[in-house]
């Protein structure tokens, strides 16, 4: 069988995927033809892929881990963390003690117009404070409205997943995330 | 249609709203199927989905963009010819279609030499786009008009051989001639399906859809408006309406080829085993002829959106030395088995 | 002072479609200069994504060639089978260009559950992507019109102008830095080949990047049936100060030869970072090569030698 020159293979494999996408179906339904189905791309704004639960979308911060030690700030490439608090006095642990001084956050604002996803905050928050979200879509006409806020922040929190299960043979743990007590 | 009397004024107005329907049909037909729909589906993407129910509506969306657009010339150009070049480019595809027949009585006009009127008209077309290369006033534009006057000069002798021995097969030069001699012919003694030229001539059917995709400058012989290197060629400069007239006209030229291949080849407007003079032919056989330049123009697309493009001097041998004797070939085996048979 | 982890960060950037294989010299060199190696485990998974990281770069190649040099449809083949890499690096490291995953003395996290049967589907769809490739453009006799015999590069120029990658490769010097110095990488734990090609046109460019990329599919399925089990991260202070040296590591990028020699003066973050980018070198190389072409060569030869103009800006 002589061989087939290549610009007819060439065809040969357009071709294909020409047919490929229009006729997905398996079976007795392949004749009909449905391009929607049988296409890669998303459309995206009437349906949306969902991202990977590792993927770095958002950053979301638990206010009461939070002890303002500020080395998330110190460690952003960018300084796109700004962060205020103030030292109080609470009630002592026991009856008797001394009052103890606690930090309170005051202010606590991720500028993402900034922001890089790098991750070194999350990573070097030793209080688990800071916890990526796969949430993407929070693109807004302003950029002054990109600086998000304390609260802001904490309703990210609810977008976390939770942490999936490791691959066999692997020695690490998996973290539990902080979810507020309802 | 004869059926009303129509006064002079009233068929002319007739006749330029079919031609301008004739043209603009097809080339946005073209746009929408080919351009739109089947690359993307060859890409495994879905095209344009927003304008419309499945992108439908695009082509209006298209037409809208491009007419409001700054109407911008060069500071540089040549005003006068700067304007003229998109006009003369649309105006040979016009002219094509006029020796085109769509029916037994539908028509523009029944030429005689109408295989050589369509030839000769075609190529006025070059004119229109080295004085497009040329006043734009870029050196880009200049290569690419340049480019694309040699390529074209250098097509236009495999395709008029190509159709000679289609014309020595059926013994006439006018296109309706050429419908009748295949719907009436026959294949070995076979005369229900008549005798499509593209079977004994398929050489020539060959040449003439490859000489095509070069006449179009379409890949792989779009070295005039090669993308990643002349940004646009010879359209580098043009914008807003006008650039709008150079596309209707890549697209109304491709219909205007694939019509001619159809008659040439195909059988036309006539379909095997239906009346070759019935009046509702006259319906029927815009119809049947709109479906074959569907077939044929989306194999030249096709082929567009498959292979990269040659260098123009492997462009200008191939044509040279391949194409040419190739055809020369066919016309003398055409010519002597028309004598033996 | 701009920190380790800060430095990874924007190393990522450089050649901006081979995401990981970015950060691999630069830990490389500064864990020799603390003098701690990283568990087999985070090397077979840093060598796994620096092959997958290969894939998606010369994968996109492929396609990319065709397309400077008329064929629109290969390069939506190439970007449609790319992002199963790319989900997959997402599915580990978060980011799909930028994964910023690389740590000294080991990786930042483990692999999720499921990550390594998928991959090795995803590497299995993606030889099936470089034979479509191959039917489509290598055997397509236009293109091998368009690079045959197109920007000839001889060994001995190619060396003299400091060519690397797949571009001395297919001049046909046997060159290459995973086989003569792995730095710890497990490539003498995996049989694999260097492919070369004798004739250093356009055409023989392409094709040993092809080879290559399917050898990388093979490099990654090898490695991920032989994952030794264990911790993803050596023994490591939290604050990590790199002690006082220099240390120069270079590694056999997707590009060409990626090299980092960091000066460290014993603080939380490297003195000075002198990058060695395999674009740059691959560029100089034009003002001899494009002497006296064509111009729709000059588009061929560009496209072979495969530059990104990160990767040359830094």
């Amino acid at each position: 069988m002589p061989q087939l020159p290549g610009l007819i293979k060439g065809m040969g494999v357009t071709a294909r995927e020409l047919v490929r996408t229009m006729f997905p179906n398996s079976g007795l339904k392949k004749l009909i033809p449905s391009p929607t189905k049988g296409s890669y791309t998303v459309q995206y704004p009437h349906e949306k892929e969902a991202p990977p639960p590792r993927s770095r979308g958002v950053i979301a911060l638990m206010e009461e881990n939070c002890t303002v030690c500020m080395l998330c700030s110190r460690s952003c490439p960018d300084w796109c963390i700004y962060i205020e608090g103030h030292k109080e006095k609470a009630p002592p642990r026991r009856a008797g003690g001394k009052p103890r001084t606690v930090s309170a956050l005051d202010r606590f604002d991720i500028d993402y117009s900034l922001c890089m996803y790098c991750g070194i905050c999350v990573e070097v928050c030793p209080f688990d404070a800071l916890f990526w979200s796969p949430e993407y879509e929070y693109s807004e006409p302003k950029i002054a409205d990109l600086l998000h806020d304390k609260t802001r922040l904490g309703e990210w929190m609810e977008t976390v997943p939770d942490q999936e299960p490791y691959e066999a043979g692997s020695d690490a743990k998996t973290k539990k995330i902080p979810r507020k007590a309802n | 249609m004869l059926a009303i009397h129509l006064a002079y004024w009233q068929q002319s107005i007739l006749r330029v709203v079919g031609v301008l329907a004739a043209v603009l049909l097809p080339a946005g037909a073209f746009v929408n199927l080919f351009l739109f729909k089947m690359v993307s589906f060859m890409q495994n993407r879905l095209g344009p989905m927003e304008a419309g129910p499945h992108g439908q509506l695009q082509l209006l969306a298209e037409v809208g963009k491009f007419i409001q657009k700054e109407d911008i010339v060069p500071e540089r150009a040549d005003r006068r010819l700067f304007k003229l070049a998109p006009y003369l480019v649309v105006g040979t595809v016009l002219l094509v279609y006029l020796a085109v027949p769509f029916g037994p009585d539908a028509y523009f006009a029944n030429l005689d030499a109408g295989v050589f009127y369509v030839l000769a008209v075609s190529s006025l077309s070059v004119i229109g786009v080295l004085i497009a290369g040329w006043a734009s006033a870029n050196k880009y534009s200049l290569l690419g008009g340049l480019r694309a006057a040699g390529q074209l000069i250098a097509y236009e002798l495999p395709m008029v051989l190509a159709l000679v021995g289609v014309v020595i097969q059926a013994g006439s030069l006018n296109l309706q001639a050429i419908v009748a001699a295949q719907h009436n012919g026959e294949m070995f003694g076979f005369g229900a399906l008549g005798n499509p030229f593209v079977l004994t001539q398929f050489v020539g059917f060959g040449v003439f859809m490859i000489a095509t995709q070069a006449e179009l400058t379409q890949t792989p012989f779009d070295m005039p408006i090669a993308e990643s290197e002349l940004v646009a060629g010879y359209t580098t400069e043009y914008s807003g309406l006008r650039f709008l007239l150079f596309f209707i006209g890549e697209f109304a030229s491709a219909g205007a080829f694939a019509a001619v291949a159809a008659t040439m080849f195909l059988g036309g407007w006539a379909l095997p085993g239906l009346d070759l003079d019935a009046n509702y032919m006259n319906v029927l056989g815009p119809l049947v002829l709109f479906a074959k330049i569907l077939v044929l123009a989306g194999l030249i697309f096709f082929i567009r959106f498959t292979y990269p493009r040659l260098r123009e001097d492997q462009l200008q041998r191939f044509a040279w030395t391949i194409l040419i004797p190739v055809s020369l070939l066919n016309i003398v085996a055409t010519a002597v088995l028309k004598v033996v048979f | 002072m701009r920190t380790y982890p800060k430095v990874t960060t924007l190393i990522n950037r450089i050649d901006w479609l081979s995401s990981f294989a970015n950060e691999v010299p630069f830990i490389l060199a500064a864990e020799r200069l603390m003098e701690i190696e990283a568990p087999p485990r985070a090397q077979y998974i840093r060598t796994i994504l620096f092959e997958m990281a290969r894939v998606a770069n010369i994968g996109l190649f492929l396609g990319e060639m065709g397309l400077q040099l008329g064929a629109v449809t290969p390069a939506f083949y190439a970007f449609r089978d790319r992002e199963f890499v790319l989900n997959q690096i997402e599915a580990v490291t978060g980011g799909r260009f930028h994964p910023n995953f690389d740590r000294i003395g080991g990786l930042k996290d483990d692999l999720p559950k499921g990550w390594i049967a998928e991959t090795k589907q995803v590497m299995e769809r993606l030889r099936d992507y470089c034979d479509m490739i191959e039917t489509l453009l290598v055997g397509n006799e236009i293109f091998q019109a368009r690079c045959r015999g197109i920007g000839v590069i001889p060994a001995e120029v190619g060396l003299a102008y400091g060519l690397s990658g797949a571009n001395i490769r297919a001049s046909g010097v046997d060159w290459d830095i995973r086989r003569d110095n792995p730095c710890g990488l497990p490539y003498d734990k995996i049989d694999w080949k260097v492919w070369t090609h004798p004739d250093g046109d356009s055409f023989a460019r392409y094709w040993v990047r092809l080879q290559e990329t399917r050898e990388a599919t093979h490099i990654v399925d090898q490695l991920c049936d032989s994952l030794p089990s264990g911790p993803i991260m050596a023994k490591v202070p939290r604050i990590i100060k790199v002690p006082e040296g220099e240390a120069w590591v270079s590694t056999e990028n997707p590009l060409g030869e990626m090299g980092y020699h960091i000066v460290s003066k014993g603080d939380l973050g490297p003195y000075r970072v002198k990058i060695r980018s395999a674009s740059f070198s691959n560029v100089s190389i034009t003002p001899w090569v494009l002497r006296g072409v064509y111009v729709p060569d000059v588009v061929t030869i560009l496209a072979s030698l495969y530059f990104i103009l990160g990767d040359i800006d830094r």
